[in-house]
């Protein structure tokens, strides 16, 4: 029963991303103060910190070079290892565009090696 | 008077024995004629028998002169009638030095607080604690400090004579088994029922506490036994103290071990609470450049220095995919550091090692267990299993391995360090890259807040007592860790409250060696029991504490996020129970109020370099000093 459950619960998932996968292709061109507010609203600043520049050990960092956003929609779908998943039904792919255009919104810091105190 | 410097009897040993013996007896008066006769009414009132308690010499002189043979620096204490006979002998007849009390404001500070000096000091703290509700507030701290495997010296008050209570208070302060609630967490507890035993039993107990695995230790000092004189020609004496030699590995385990170590291409060490002194982590880095193998450091103590060629924990992974033998020392989860455990999506776990891996164990900790609380991890599958010391086998091991040395075998651990080295300088390098990402931000990014701590304190005899793992493992990516003291690890227990009286703790043990202590304080730490910035002012213990203030109890919003994410719902929702906003806490005001100098909320990071330097001069002056920072998650 319970391998049952299991199933139809891969089978829906593997639906989801499908279905991801093919929205993803044409997201219409995200909006990046938007994308900002829901990357705040929904979470991934608390492991992925509030530029995206990475949270250390509980998640990678994201901006300025983003994934590309079909990439990104996939791994948000259906990640691979601690990251927990955000499927279709609480975020969309176009809110996944918006997120993409603020990731790449993000301003590059100054290279390390011009900060004094990083040296 | 000044606390710090009380006047102070000179004890000794000797001194108690020859008074004990001409002291007076208990004496049992029918009535105590004079005071009733005076008392003006006339009332038909049978007299009362009265028990006559004034007394010279009250057993609980004899107890501090049991505790003062362990050589304690200091007794932390929330004050509590159920101790209180030995509260006063210690002042009047024990001088309030060596020991002298650490006024807290909550038993689990002062346990916690002992936790962290242990850490530095290398020996216990003496806790005084209050009858069941006292011992009921330390048990989280007892708790913390039994997982993490370190030695606590604890005195508690309680009544087993019931005739002699007083009514109600007593009543509800005594118990018939009260180190029942914290026995399955301490390693030994006793009931002494005479001044005798409690001698044998205060020397027992230490020496339980210190011997590995080191743990909290509990000793219930009987409230008549405390208040009562000394009993007339009694032979009391304090027995001597000898601390055992810490477990060697067995020699031909060691001798087994050196092989697989030295024949293999890809040796690895892995260490958690591996050193347990100086010396341990001075040995830790001869055999790791004897064998020039990469060394992952869990951060159970100061084992490893952060900068060597061969401190390689930001490339676990890949050291683990290819190691074919693997050393752990002192591994709380071996089973966790060689597989990795997927709680998303599905359950699922996966080896991080190759099947043939030979892995080795040393540890002291299956040499005391307990069943109850789970802190024995997953079951440890290894194919050499010393039980014993590491710290202690540790040069056996590297005389071994030595004996096997050969020319070609020297020449390819350098070829094989050669490579560790270079790979080294890129990861600061690339530590140093990661944390220019959000270098402006505001909330300051846990990276800037990390450098620029580095950054003002590097020249300094510094001691870092907070853990790093909640900062990302800034600390050790950026800081240049050499020696011991520079860090203690966490709590063990993961009980939150543990690090803002244990960094007080540490700080008190490093204050007369002259080092800067340094806390990166989490905020929902320290609101558990904030009343130890009050403790660390009223004493004049030199702490730099700065809140990591990111306003949440950040690892709960995580959870919180992964359960909303789990069930599809409410995504946007994980700051509700986990925030701590609406109002901010004004830490710098929380701090001032208690006596420390306050800074902040800092929320530029470029003012952020400034406010240390501010509270360090603060600091170095002899007192505590907090600055804020509004910061980010992690
Ligand atoms: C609870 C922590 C957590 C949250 C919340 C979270 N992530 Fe992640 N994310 C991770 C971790 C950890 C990884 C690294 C891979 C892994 O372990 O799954 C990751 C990886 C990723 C990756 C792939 C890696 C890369 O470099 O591109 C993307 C894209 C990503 N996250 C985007 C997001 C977005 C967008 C959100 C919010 C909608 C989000 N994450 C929320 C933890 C989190």
């Amino acid at each position: 029963m319970k391998r049952h459950l299991l199933q139809i619960a891969f089978a829906v998932l593997a639906g989801l991303s499908a279905a991801s996968a093919q929205k993803a292709a044409a997201p219409s061109a995200g909006d990046a103060e938007k994308g900002r507010q829901l990357y705040l609203k929904i979470g991934c600043w608390e492991c992925h910190g509030r530029q995206a520049q990475g949270g250390g050990y509980t998640g990678p960092r994201l901006a300025p070079d983003p994934t590309p956003i079909e990439g990104l929609i996939w791994y948000v779908r259906q990640p691979t290892g601690d990251m927990p998943p955000y499927t279709a039904k609480v975020v969309s792919d176009q809110e996944l565009g918006d997120i993409y255009a603020f990731l790449r919104s993000v301003p590059r810091p100054p290279a390390a090696k011009t900060i004094p105190i990083l040296k | 008077m000044n606390p710090e410097k009380p006047a102070a009897p000179a004890v000794d040993r000797r001194n108690f024995l020859k008074r004990a013996t001409s002291a007076g007896t208990a004496a049992f008066v029918a009535a105590a004629q004079q005071s009733t006769a005076d008392a003006a009414p006339q009332t038909s009132a049978p007299a009362a028998a009265v028990e006559v308690l004034t007394t010279d010499r009250p057993g609980a002189d004899f107890m501090v002169d049991a505790i003062k043979s362990l050589g304690f620096e200091y007794i932390a204490a929330n004050p509590g009638s159920s101790f209180r006979g030995l509260h006063e002998s210690m002042i009047n007849y024990g001088g309030n030095l060596n020991p002298q009390f650490i006024t807290c404001c909550h038993e689990e500070s002062a346990v916690a607080m002992a936790h962290g000096y242990a850490k530095i000091e290398g020996k216990p703290m003496c806790v005084f604690i209050h009858a069941t509700v006292g011992l009921m507030h330390a048990s989280m701290a007892i708790y913390n400090a039994y997982v993490d495997r370190v030695p606590i010296y604890m005195l508690l008050g309680n009544m087993m004579n019931a005739s002699t209570r007083r009514p109600a208070l007593d009543f509800v302060h005594s118990a018939q088994d009260i180190a029942a609630m914290v026995r399955e967490y301490v390693k030994w507890d006793d009931m002494p029922m005479s001044l005798e035993s409690f001698a044998e039993s205060a020397v027992r107990g230490y020496r339980i506490a210190m011997t590995p695995p080191t743990m909290p230790v509990l000793l219930v000092a009987d409230i008549n036994l405390q208040e009562d004189p000394v009993p007339a020609g009694a032979n009391l004496r304090i027995p001597k103290l000898t601390l055992p030699h810490p477990p060697q590995g067995d020699s031909g385990a060691v001798q087994e071990a050196a092989k697989l170590l030295f024949e293999c291409e890809h040796p690895v060490i892995v260490v958690d609470r591996s050193a347990r002194t100086q010396a341990g982590l001075d040995h830790l880095v001869e055999l790791a450049e004897l064998l020039q193998a990469p060394v992952l450091d869990q951060l159970g103590r100061m084992n490893f220095p952060s900068r060597h060629a061969l401190n390689q924990y930001d490339r676990s992974r890949a050291v683990l995919a290819e190691a074919d033998v693997i050393l752990g020392l002192e591994l709380l989860d071996f089973w966790g550091v060689v597989n990795s455990f997927r709680d998303q999506l599905q359950r699922s776990s996966t080896p991080l090692v190759k099947p043939e891996a030979k892995l080795i164990s040393i540890t002291v900790s299956d040499l005391y267990m307990k069943s109850n609380y789970q802190d024995l991890h997953r079951f440890r599958e290894v194919d050499v299993d010393i039980a014993a010391d590491a710290e202690a086998t540790v040069p056996l091991l590297i005389e071994a391995i030595k004996r096997m040395m050969t020319p070609d075998r020297r020449r390819a651990f350098d070829a094989r360090g050669a490579k560790l080295a270079a790979t080294r300088q890129q990861l600061l390098e690339k530590a140093r890259d990661d944390a220019s990402y959000g270098w402006d931000a505001s909330p300051i990014s846990v990276a800037r807040l990390c450098a620029e701590v580095w950054d003002a304190i590097q020249h300094e005899d510094w001691s870092f007592v907070s853990y790093s793992k909640y900062l990302s493992r800034w600390p050790q990516r950026l800081w240049d860790f050499t020696k011991y003291h520079q860090f203690i690890g966490g709590s063990g227990g993961v009980g939150i409250g543990y690090n803002a009286p244990a960094s007080v703790g540490a700080a008190l043990a490093n204050r007369k060696h002259g080092r800067l202590t340094v806390n990166i304080q989490g905020d929902g730490d320290l609101m558990y029991a904030p009343g130890v910035l009050w403790t660390s002012a009223h004493h004049k213990i030199p702490l730099l504490s700065i809140v990591h203030n990111n306003r949440a109890y950040h690892a709960e919003v995580m959870q919180a996020q992964l359960m909303t994410n789990r069930h599809n719902r409410g995504v946007d929702r994980a700051q509700t129970l986990t925030s701590l906003t609406n109002p901010n806490i004004d830490f710098s005001g929380l701090a001032k109020s208690l006596g420390v100098y306050g800074e902040g909320p800092i929320t530029d990071p470029k003012d952020l370099g400034a406010a240390i330097r501010r509270a360090i001069a603060v600091v170095k002056r002899g007192e505590p000093a907090l600055v804020d920072v509004v910061s980010q998650g992690r």
